[in-house]
């Protein structure tokens, strides 16, 4: 169940092969949806599971998928699923399939998504397929939390929107840093986060 | 057969778009009835969050909706009413209705009555945010002048940014801000911080204006989209 090619599918994109800090796959999204820690989260989870399914779906399909026209199918695989995904959402959890609205079309066009079918799915079977999409969908999911977690502290003084910066800071000429909710911030913040995890992991290291 | 020949490919193709084409249809027909209830049930709440009433479960929104809202009206740009006939304003589309010439649009109020007796009208407002639609709906007192509530809410708005116009922080800063400044229609301008209406009309200055193209006779503005 848990052999080691599948500890590895599962918890390398963790850190070692994350899929933003090192594949440099989802920046965009990335970007758009960290101005607080909310979305990122929703936006984290819904990854995760159409990550996790696309994979699965795609893997089952792999043997009878067509080379020249594979992209396309993985495109329909991924296209479908995130529309019964809203369907359903809209019909049965309405106030959630109002918050994931924006998130469903970023999750079509998240590079992750297509990088993981491509380079894994189309070549495992479906377990590990599984385990290597909801590993990766949990490595960019964490560094999401973490860039929303700077944005929102530094930006808004504020975590899931309750004010966590005292008065009395503000008080005596604290200020929050507006730049901070803008996407050049959250570019930057990624650029020191991805510095930070080369600087501790030797083998990532280009000479 | 040789998957990589045109043959199998075509059919390949034609095969999945039809399976898919077909589960995703029939989803959508099975769910559409289930689907519609949810969209008028959240629309309702919309409009009882504008009166500032408690939003019930989806069970009890549309008797709690009825018990308040106590008329559907239909006026022209007179403000002359055309019809009354129950859930007449309800049912308006807006989408549809701001596209059509300004004199030709027939503009939905709900009348309501809270407990404690004070009447109160809501008028939908419609527009185009910075990614889509935005529309919202504001509560007026029997003056016809102060603004007792609003509610927002968007299809697709930046979260953090635009979309913070569907908060209540946000909201709750039209409350007691006026439409008619010196006997002359102005409505609320939807400011940056620091900048300030040009027509004189009442602002609100905290957050990135999301309100960028309301209708003008709605909305008031003569600048609406200053704040972006």
């Amino acid at each position: 169940m848990l052999s080691k090619k599948n500890k590895e599918a599962l918890f390398n994109p963790l850190s070692k092969d994350n899929p933003i800090l090192v594949q440099i796959l989802g920046i965009c999204s990335s970007l758009a949806v960290t101005a607080s820690l909310e979305p990122a989260i929703v936006m984290g989870i819904s990854v995760i599971a159409v990550l996790a399914f696309s994979n699965v779906i795609i893997s089952f399909l792999r043997k009878t998928i067509p080379t020249n026209i594979r992209i396309i199918v993985q495109l329909v695989v991924i296209a479908a699923l995130v529309i019964i995904v809203q369907q359903i959402l809209v019909a049965y959890n309405y106030d959630v399939s109002k918050k994931l609205s924006v998130f469903i079309g970023l999750i079509i066009t998240n590079c992750i998504i297509m990088g993981r079918l491509e380079a894994f799915a189309m070549h495992n079977r479906p377990w590990p397929s599984f385990l290597d999409g909801v590993g990766n969908g949990l490595g960019y999911t964490i560094i999401l939390v973490i860039v929303a977690f700077f944005r929102e502290l530094l930006g808004s003084g504020t975590l899931f929107g309750f004010k966590v910066i005292p008065q009395w800071c503000y008080d005596h000429g604290y200020m929050d840093n507006g730049l901070m909710i803008l996407p050049p911030m959250a570019l930057i913040t990624l650029g020191c986060i991805i510095w930070y995890h080369r600087a501790h992991n030797k083998e990532l290291q280009e000479d | 057969m040789n998957k990589n020949s045109n043959t199998y490919q075509i059919l390949y193709a034609a095969v999945m778009v039809l399976l898919v084409g077909t589960v995703l249809a029939f989803i959508y027909m099975a769910l559409k009835p289930k689907q519609s209830e949810n969209i008028a049930n959240d629309t309702r709440k919309q409009i009882l969050s504008s009166l500032h009433l408690a939003t019930p479960g989806d069970a009890q929104v549309k008797d709690t909706y009825e018990k308040y809202i106590i008329q559907d009206l239909l006026v022209d740009g007179d403000g002359k009413v055309v019809d009354s006939t129950k859930n007449v304003a309800f049912d308006v589309q807006m989408k549809k209705n701001v596209k059509l010439p300004a004199d030709e649009r027939l503009l939905p109020v709900m009348k309501c009555k809270l407990d404690d007796g004070s009447v109160k009208y809501v008028l939908p407002v419609y527009g185009a945010g910075l990614w889509g639609p935005i529309w919202g709906y504001i509560a007026v007192n029997d003056d016809g002048n102060t603004i007792y509530g609003a509610n927002f809410s968007h299809e697709g708005e930046t979260p953090g940014l635009g979309a913070r116009i569907a908060e209540q922080p946000f909201q709750d800063e039209f409350k007691d801000k006026h439409l008619f400044v010196e006997g002359a229609f102005k409505s609320v301008a939807v400011l940056k911080k620091g900048q300030k209406a040009t027509n004189g009309a009442e602002q609100i200055g905290r957050l990135p204006c999301p309100l960028r193209g309301f209708p003008e006779e709605i909305a008031g503005c003569s600048q609406p989209c200053r704040g972006r």
